[in-house]
């Protein structure tokens, strides 16, 4: 479903990320961990056709990802950016608008499950809120690759609890394949499918997260613990 | 809600647990029909993928089985229920015999021990 053959991202002189190579199934959740600047981001960048690698090769579905890999990935950026004179309606009207897969209906039904009310003005909404409503545009299209740069980042637990379970309520993992990169590995450890570790611009570890814990008797953060040092 | 399961163990293995415990407790009666994947799934927090796993886990035990289209039943078979109840009798009590051993306590302290708890527990609830 993805695949990254050789990948290598320099940013100048920087190396953001080192011959990478990896391949990701569909119908799996997988979490992509690392601490800051360790290439998680720069990863689902050029996973995205956002940003181009400087060697090596990324295909998704067998597609070479240029810019218009757009139609079948979709991407919600850690980036809290938004139209801020737009209400929560007018913004699905958007997302609808931008993106032919979009599936209005879908975008309604998880609305209600985030409790968020259409007429309320972006600019009026909470943080937290405005972090349920980024996941309600990114899990309203019908596509093969859903990309989520850190959707935990800086929302309480209630919030992030309700993420939790709109993932697992709204992914169809028959079809889809979710790549998620966070901090917060508790709060995804029981709805991950894989974990992948990365340090320095390298792949340090990619592991079947029940196969850790049968095998190895061990837990996503004590294995990242372990491997990191 | 993640601290119902241990995250150093299989997630498939203790759901399969936890829904044993729900059968043997009555919550679960024999036929009644399990939640679908996805419900189970957002009930407990966990990868509707691993709900998959411990629904085919349980079904290769035939404590539950799936008719097609229809959704995953606890099986009415009362062997197979008896045997539940058995095995997680055994599984506890080796726990606790074991804790206890590992303290020092000899057997007849454990048996002593367990039969004045009881006694005491049953005086109460007069």
């Amino acid at each position: 479903m993805i695949s990254l053959k050789d990948v290598t991202k320099r940013y100048g002189s920087k190396r953001a990320l080192d011959q990478v190579n990896l391949e990701l199934t569909s119908g799996k959740l997988i979490g992509l961990v690392g601490e800051n600047g360790s290439g998680k981001s720069t990863t689902l960048k050029l996973i995205a056709g956002l940003n181009h690698p400087t060697n090596g090769e990324i295909k998704v579905s067998g597609n070479k990802v240029d810019r218009r890999i757009a139609q079948s990935v979709s991407y919600l950026s850690e980036l809290d950016e938004y139209y801020r004179f737009f209400n929560v309606r007018q913004s699905i009207a958007f997302y609808a608008s931008q993106f032919k897969d979009f599936d209005q209906e879908k975008a309604y039904e998880i609305l209600k499950f985030m409790k968020l009310n259409p007429n309320d003005k972006l600019k009026h909404l909470s943080k937290g809120n405005r972090g349920r409503l980024k996941i309600v545009l990114s899990l309203s299209r019908n596509v093969p690759v859903i990309l989520m740069d850190e959707p935990f980042s800086g929302l309480d637990p209630m919030v992030r609890n309700s993420i939790v379970k709109g993932l697992i309520s709204f992914i169809d993992l028959e079809k889809q394949l979710v790549l998620i990169t966070t901090h917060e590995i508790r709060e995804v450890e029981n709805i991950l499918d894989e974990v992948i570790a990365i340090k320095d611009g390298s792949i340090i570890g990619h592991h079947n997260v029940e196969q850790l814990r049968e095998e190895k008797h061990t837990s996503i953060v004590d294995w990242m613990t372990d491997i990191y040092e | 809600m993640a601290d119902i399961f241990q995250s150093s163990q299989p997630i498939y293995q203790q759901l399969a647990e936890r829904l044993k415990r729900q059968i043997i407790r009555g919550e679960l009666s024999p036929g009644d029909k399990l939640p679908s994947v996805r419900e189970t799934g957002i009930d407990v927090s966990v990868n509707p993928n691993t709900v998959q796993r411990t629904y085919r886990e349980l079904e290769s035990m035939q404590i539950v089985e799936t008719r097609r289209g229809q959704g995953t039943f606890v099986t009415e078979d009362e062997l197979i229920l008896d045997s539940i109840r058995e095995e997680m009798k055994a599984k506890v009590i080796t726990d606790f015999v074991r804790g206890m051993q590992e303290m020092g306590y000899s057997d007849e302290e454990i048996q002593s021990g367990l039969t004045n708890y009881l006694k005491e527990k049953g005086e109460e609830n007069i």
